[in-house]
């Protein structure tokens, strides 16, 4: 019955998007104000949606396993929060989440943007109502969470515990928000491009789109990394997976496209650059998805793998590709520009110019090893120590440039006090100077990394006190550079002073290591509902100050479905998190135990939010102005 | 163009506090070294079996004073360049490392372009 | 000029479109075929009973050398065995045992319950020497000729198919 509902409103959605799609191209060559009618449907359109995917919802609460969704990813022992999150945590019923956001995304856009050209506004419709339309038929003809399976099996196989998490629950409808959100702004790019809708106002129809998008996008990233390092057990939090940068890459295009668009803005400049923007920002979502759903990727994270799916996904994808290219090629002219070398223009040309470094960077070392595959039936792995020695040279100097941009003027700038400059340079050097005395020393680059963070840290805190005795003050943009300066800060102190040690432990016996000694000194075995758990009693004892924590590891046994689980202990302060893993070595009873000590990890996450708050005040800003 | 220059000479003078490194850390190895019969993780990460002796083995090569890229050149000699996470710099792989800083430097020279030719 | 620009970037994109959907029908499985048409490598490992090493010479005297990592604990290498027993009645194929991180008196019975196909029996107590033969699991097993070349990697209990091809190449 519930799958009959769910089919039955996703065919009502493909008719409305085809009514939508013909009713706002007969009103394009209609005078007058929007069509009241392509309101209504679109509200509808996203009503019907929302509540097909709350059909499939019910389906998970009540265990409903004639549906082949329910059954490969629920079990009726699932807790109920679990069950509802199991519904997006498949691939079938994420598509249903892509549709959602697709539909109300276009219907807000509609309504939101009352003051821009007709033509535009319909065009953006019905060039979004194609992409909902191409997702509805992956849907219904390729990855349908309503279909059905017969004999109606007793039990579900989704009884993962790993997938059972808040974090996880929580981390796909904050991504999707984020780079699915990015369709409006690739439809509304294509619609600017047709109609030839070219003046400034157009970056204030997608201004705020773009900036919602990225905050979730942001959190998104960052609740993935906060599960991967409390979940996984490595104690880390970004491994450079294909699927971690499939989401990084359309934040790096957005976070170009919302500086664009300010000096587009403000200076009907950059017009074709924001275009193409827009443009890749969704198209590598897409491609990111691809990579991730195909099996092309080998990885974590990956969806179990069908290559039906990815042909789909591919012909989706290089219909907007060559789509995208052929208007372009067609619409393209020529802009002069003659900028100042020295003027906000160019500051902000030379972010999106880092951006698209890091960007292509990230890109070619996830895909790279697909070609090697192809071309030459050799595999290779790119992983962190690619990464990480192309990237962070480069953070370095795109650091002193987030100090120093900000406060340029339009147009022609001077730099009035480089006495300030070197001043605060003169600072940053000497606190890490103080650091590596006080603490260790370390390899010369992290030097330099730190000495831009904190360049940019203190010339971001001067700049609020001038701002303070002017009362000019630009909030959004200080939290957010300054909290980026704080989070390379802190990445950098946590990396340099993390410590990590591995050790063959047996009952009783105690390791000493630099100023600390561990003891495993309790072994307990204890029954829950669904597993059973060794618990690691282990007393962490600091020689110099005889503090002494107590951490407990636990190995898990599930048994429906069979898995061994490790769950690593964690003790989080402000300063530092003592993060302790414990396993069992098979055939001895030695148990193998890894200790890290990992200063600053909050702060990491904090910097984070701090960042997502800088652009949230903008949006805020923004929208009270409108 | 001033600016260009000065990244590539930072950019190589970074890449020899990369080469500095004395004595050879064997949990950096254990990092950089896949688990092949794990989902992604590393030989660090790794409680399998087959992490446990790629760790013995490493300690090997590390006492009989092998330098750290000589350990990654023996294991993908024997399990092929999958099992190592940094993709070594030969003619297959010279285009991965060198195209982000053609890159890099190309927008430069793009950026350049744009601004104000001195009167 | 323009037009240059316009066909490479439509020819970048076509090529990345056209090594997704290649790959797309690729089986994108590993395996380790790195060592194969390779020279073995030097190795000396004791035998079972303790008794003396086995080292590349031992594997010189005979044209073919089937080289099988094996465990009492292993539960494909069970299914294996009685392959492997065939394949002892070869005159031309000297098989090399090794057992793998296993404890004596498993291995002994296994042996005796299932029968003992090995010309030669060694044990890689700590695993070690199955590194050196890019080993990541058992069972595995390893061809090689007279010339010492590494011809066929078996990852994996061997099969009928695998038997088969075993067969042809010795023959």
């Amino acid at each position: 019955m519930l799958s009959n509902l769910g089919n039955i409103l996703l065919f009502l959605n493909v008719i409305l998007s085809l009514s939508i799609i013909y009713t706002a191209n007969r009103n394009l060559k209609i005078s007058g104000g929007v069509d009241k009618n392509i309101f209504q449907l679109s509200l509808i359109q996203s009503t019907s949606i929302i509540i097909c995917f709350f059909v499939l919802i019910a389906a998970f609460i009540v265990s409903d396993f004639s549906l082949i969704t329910v059954y490969q990813n629920s079990h009726s022992l699932k807790p109920l929060f679990y069950k509802i999150a199991g519904t997006w945590g498949n691939h079938e019923g994420s598509l249903l989440l892509w549709a959602i956001i697709l539909s109300i995304f276009s219907f807000l856009f509609l309504v939101y943007n009352k003051n821009h050209p007709k033509k535009f506004r319909l065009l953006t419709l019905i060039i979004q109502n194609i992409l909902i339309l191409g997702f509805l038929f992956f849907i219904l003809f390729n990855s349908n969470p309503f279909s059905k399976i017969s004999p109606i099996p007793s039990e579900g196989l989704g009884l993962n515990p790993i997938l059972q998490d808040p974090a996880l629950a929580i981390h796909p409808p904050l991504l999707y928000v984020g780079f699915v959100g990015a369709s409006i702004y690739f439809s509304a790019a294509i619609a600017s491009l047709i109609t030839n809708y070219s003046e400034k106002s157009f970056s204030l129809s997608i201004k705020n789109w773009v900036l919602i998008s990225w905050c979730f996008q942001t959190l998104g990233i960052l609740v993935g990394s906060i599960w991967a390092y409390y979940e996984l057990g490595w104690g880390g939090f970004w491994f450079w997976d294909p699927v971690e940068n499939a989401s990084l890459l359309p934040w790096f295009a957005m976070t170009a496209l919302f500086h664009s668009l300010i000096v587009f803005e403000k200076r009907n400049l950059f017009y074709f650059w924001v275009i193409i923007l827009c443009l890749i920002t969704f198209t590598l979502s897409v491609t990111g998805t691809f990579l991730v759903r195909s099996g092309i990727l080998n990885s974590v994270h990956t969806f179990a793998s069908d290559p039906t799916r990815g042909i789909y996904i591919l012909i989706f994808l290089s219909l907007m590709i060559f789509g995208s290219i052929f208007l372009l090629f067609k619409k393209y002219k020529k802009e002069n520009y003659d900028l100042n070398r020295n003027s906000k223009e160019t500051f902000i040309l030379v972010n999106n110019w880092f951006m698209m470094f890091y960007l292509i960077t990230v890109l070619l070392g996830t895909i790279y090893p697909i070609f090697t595959d192809a071309l030459t039936d050799n595999k290779i792995s790119v992983g962190p120590p690619f990464y990480n020695a192309i990237i962070f040279p480069v953070v370095v100097v795109f650091l002193l440039f987030m100090a120093l941009g900000p406060k340029a003027k339009w147009i022609k700038n001077k730099f009035e006090n480089i006495r300030t400059y070197i001043l605060i340079l003169t600072g940053a050097i000497g606190l890490n100077l103080a650091i590596i005395f006080f603490f260790k020393s370390y390899s010369l680059l992290s030097n330099f990394i730190i000495i831009s963070a904190l360049f940019l840290i203190i010339s971001s805190l001067m700049d609020i006190a001038k701002a303070l005795k002017k009362n000019k003050l630009d909030f959004a943009r200080i939290i957010s550079h300054t909290s980026f300066g704080f989070l390379v800060l802190f990445i950098g102190l946590n990396d340099i002073f993390s410590l990590e040690k591995d050790y063959n432990i047996k009952l009783g016996e105690t390791k000493k290591f630099e100023n600390y000694s561990i003891q495993l000194q309790n072994l307990d075995l204890k029954n829950y509902k669904n597993y059973q758990a060794v618990i690691g009693k282990l007393e962490i004892k600091n020689i110099n100050s005889n503090q002494t924590n107590i951490l407990n590891p636990e190995i898990r046994i599930y048994d429906k479905p069979k898995t061994l689980t490790y769950e690593a202990a964690i003790k989080t302060s402000l300063i530092k998190d003592y993060y302790l893993t414990m396993s069992n070595i098979d055939r001895s009873d030695y148990y193998n135990i890894k200790f890290q000590k990992k200063p600053l990890m909050a702060w990491i996450w904090i910097s984070v939010i701090m960042i997502v708050v800088g652009g949230s005040i903008r949006l805020f800003s923004n929208a009270k102005n409108n | 163009m001033k600016l260009n220059l000065l990244l590539l000479l930072f950019i190589f003078f970074s890449k020899f506090s990369f080469a500095t490194e004395k004595t050879v850390d064997p949990n950096l190895i254990h990092k950089n070294l896949r688990c092949l019969v794990c989902q992604g993780q590393s030989i660090s990460d790794s409680n399998s079996d087959f992490a446990q002796t790629i760790k013995l083995v490493v300690k090997d090569l590390i006492d009989e004073g092998k330098t750290e890229d000589e350990i990654y050149e023996f294991m993908s000699d024997k399990y092929g360049d999958w099992i190592v996470f940094k993709p070594q710099f030969n003619t297959q792989n010279s285009l991965l490392w060198i195209l982000p800083y053609i890159v890099l430097i190309f927008g430069g020279f793009l950026i350049y372009s744009l601004l104000k030719k001195r009167q | 000029m323009q037009k240059i620009i316009k066909i490479i970037i439509l020819f970048i994109f076509l090529f990345v479109i056209g090594i997704f959907y290649i790959s797309l029908t690729r089986d994108t499985n590993y395996n380790t075929s790195s060592l194969i048409n390779k020279e073995t490598p030097e190795f000396k490992i004791i035998s079972f009973d303790n008794s003396n090493f086995y080292t590349r010479d031992d594997i010189k005297k005979n044209n073919y050398t089937l080289i099988n990592f094996w465990a009492s604990w292993c539960a494909p290498c069970k299914i294996e065995h009685p392959i492997l027993m065939k394949l002892s009645q070869k005159k031309n194929l000297m098989l090399l045992g090794i057992n793998f991180k296993d404890k004596e008196p498993q291995a002994k019975t296994f042996l005796s319950e299932l029968g003992n196909p090995y010309d030669l029996l060694a044990k890689d107590k700590n695993g070690k020497h199955s590194v050196k033969f890019g080993i990541y699991g058992i069972p595995e097993s390893i061809l090689i000729n007279k010339e010492l070349m590494i011809i066929q990697k078996f990852v994996g209990p061997l099969s009928v198919d695998d038997y088969n091809n075993i067969i042809k190449i010795i023959e």
